[in-house]
């Protein structure tokens, strides 16, 4: 573990509300090496944008974080304003969401993208709009220095997240995360963008936590698969381990709600029946069990700790775990 | 971006139509003939209906409305019969009073309420911000007579530091000319500067919050840089407008302020010509008055345009 490039520990995440204090991350224990991917999965409200937040220390200014985010040695959440800029936009990098809200609608493109090189980098203005010109080709811009003059709404939404993506792989960034980064995006650039960033991710030689609601996704992506529940992990393991047998019913039920190609015209879609728990009324027990088929008894008393399962690498956090010889069957 | 310009320049149009038809309005619909103000005391009916006649007072209305715009397109707004002055020649003396006034005073304005704005956003619901928006929110309930009466207490009567009243021309002695501005134009931007923080904290509030600003900061920019060139453009749209109207406003002349400080500005030539029933130059200036405002407007949207690539390119 000492070798890891970002270890996250114990990392949780509360908010003030009027209802009272909601647990948006609770506990979570990750942990990525330099140049591999990390995969986080769960539906909207299970806290893994504010796990990202908490990574990048960028939560609302009212959030109490507590646990450890060490990134390169370095303890992100206790680190001084300066040291911690100085860090960002250089060694960890974001590519937000929605592209249409994350570049700033009175700047140039040129301008967006040039700041945040002249800011780390020791470079010229010269210098600094030759890298913007490589970097936009890299991320398959078309003509590439008409680009630079133009303003975010002359561009499409595609091209808007692949200059997010360029703005974020400026400074050769050792961690990138992308939160959700195709979820704004047509289905037809859904795949180009994440192929893109596989292929900058392999080249670059960077690690990556990719944060989707989509196992599909992930799948043939990252190394490593976390599902999120409630604020917590519930599910960890390598993806072929993870695909191959899944232990918890919640990945199960994520799974199933994928469409599927095979399916007949109008069958209804397996969703996962009822809602996340409120995050401000926490449960005693597993925070699945009211919308679990397999939940019993002790599921609504205790909170299944995170266990290993006999896959190296692969834990669960369920007392009823499925033991699947082959895959799902939902 | 010529295109734009050239639709706001038609809107223009119908604009200054209503206002020189509504200026017109005004003044015929006053109480009282302008031949008898004229005639005064030596008022016959003969007389009066003879300078009718050659005024062109017993044409329809209509007709006298034609009349009259057919003139002010060519530039001639009529004279007052008191001083035999044109209109124009007398706009054209106490402009530069007004413009003077107006400019010191947004000036100072926007040097206070700026800076504040900024530094209240920057740290929202904080013991400053706090403080600053109940203080701006107090100086807005001050009317401006009274900070002036202050202001020459203070700085006049006490302190002997300024002059109370007066005027010289900018052009006679520029550094006395100055001194007679600070106290007005002072009172004016006291009761700028609430309405210009006000706007612009609060804008600059819901921008910080937006997306691109959390990225800004994922980019690893200067908090400076976040503030000023990333938030501050994009929240200077409302502060463009009031700044706008507040100029297109004083270009008007600050008719109490000039008159509490007796500088010859157009506020004054109003309030003199209301006083001496002088409807022509009345009815001249408020026209010019007008139009200045509306020509202001024009120039507040074009002003978007730059701040805002998106409605230069006709998207938003």
């Amino acid at each position: 573990m000492s070798g890891a490039l970002l270890s996250i520990q114990d990392v949780a995440v509360e908010l003030p509300t009027p209802r009272g204090n909601l647990r948006a991350v609770d506990r979570v224990n990750l942990t990525l090496e330099a140049g591999r991917t990390l995969g986080v999965v769960g539906e909207s409200g299970c806290g893994k944008t504010m796990l990202s937040r908490a990574i990048l220390q960028l939560l609302p200014k009212k959030a109490r974080l507590s646990g450890r985010v060490m990134f390169a040695g370095q303890d992100l959440a206790r680190l001084e304003p300066e040291s911690l800029r100085k860090l960002r936009g250089r060694d960890l990098a974001v590519v937000f969401q929605d592209p249409m809200t994350s570049l700033n609608p009175v700047l140039t493109i040129g301008t967006q993208l040039m700041e945040t090189i002249q800011e780390h980098l020791e470079l010229d203005a010269a210098a600094a709009k030759k890298r913007s010109i490589e970097l936009l080709t890299a991320v398959g811009i078309p003509a590439p220095e008409q680009r630079l003059t133009q303003y975010p709404h002359q561009c499409s939404g595609g091209m808007r997240q692949r200059i997010a993506i360029a703005i974020a792989l400026s400074c050769e960034p050792k961690l990138l995360i992308a939160d959700e980064p195709t979820t704004a995006l047509d289905v037809t650039i859904q795949a180009q963008i994440l192929d893109l960033l596989a292929r900058e991710q392999r080249r670059r030689h960077m690690a990556m936590i990719l944060i989707t609601h989509d196992l599909g996704v992930v799948a043939g992506r990252a190394d490593e698969v976390a599902v999120m529940y409630a604020g917590r992990v519930v599910e960890r393991a390598p993806t072929p381990a993870l695909f191959k047998r899944m232990h918890m019913p919640y990945t199960e039920a994520l799974l199933a709600a994928i469409p599927k190609l095979e399916t007949a015209p109008h069958t209804p879609l397996p969703a996962i029946s009822g809602r996340p728990p409120d995050p401000t009324r926490p449960v005693p027990g597993c925070s699945f069990a009211p919308r679990c088929r397999y939940a019993a008894g002790r599921c609504h008393q205790a909170k299944p700790d995170l266990s290993a399962a006999e896959t190296a690498g692969h834990f669960y956090a369920c007392f009823h775990p499925i033991r699947m010889a082959e895959g799902i069957g939902a | 971006m010529l295109n734009f310009v050239v639709r706001r320049l038609l809107y223009l149009i119908p604009v200054l139509a209503a206002v020189s038809l509504l200026t017109f309005l005004i003044a015929s619909l006053l109480p009282g003939d302008l031949a008898y103000v004229i005639l005064g005391d030596q008022a016959t009916p003969e007389k009066v209906a003879a300078l009718r006649h050659d005024m062109g007072l017993d044409q329809p209305m209509w007709w006298r409305y034609l009349s009259w715009l057919g003139q002010v397109v060519q530039g001639d707004l009529g004279r007052s019969f008191r001083t035999g002055q044109t209109v124009l020649q007398a706009v054209a003396e106490r402009i530069p009073v007004s413009i003077e006034l107006m400019l010191l005073a947004e000036i100072i304005g926007l040097a206070i309420g700026v800076p504040l704005a900024i530094a209240c956003a920057a740290r929202a619901g904080g013991a400053f911000d706090r403080f600053m928006t109940g203080g701006a929110f107090a100086m807005l309930s001050v009317p401006s007579f009274l900070s002036a009466i202050l202001l020459i207490y203070l700085f006049a009567v006490e302190l002997h530091w300024l002059p109370a009243t007066g005027y010289v021309p900018l052009t006679e002695d520029p550094a006395a000319n100055l001194r007679f501005f600070v106290l007005p134009a002072l009172t004016l931007a006291l009761a700028e500067w609430p309405g210009i923080m006000r706007v612009l904290r609060s804008d600059m509030i819901a921008t910080l919050q937006e997306d691109y600003i959390s990225l800004a900061k994922a980019k690893g920019l200067k908090p400076s840089r976040i503030l000023f060139v990333h938030a501050l453009k994009p929240s200077s749209l409302t502060l463009v407008t009031i700044t706008g109207i507040n100029i297109g406003r004083l270009i008007g002349g600050a008719l109490i302020v000039e008159s509490i400080f007796a500088l010859p500005g157009i506020g004054r030539l109003l309030v003199g010509a209301i006083y001496t029933r002088d409807l022509i130059i009345l009815q001249g200036v408020v026209l010019l008055v007008a139009s200045g405002f509306v020509i202001m407007n024009f120039i507040v949207d074009m002003l978007y345009a730059v701040l805002d690539p998106r409605i230069r390119h006709g998207h938003a």
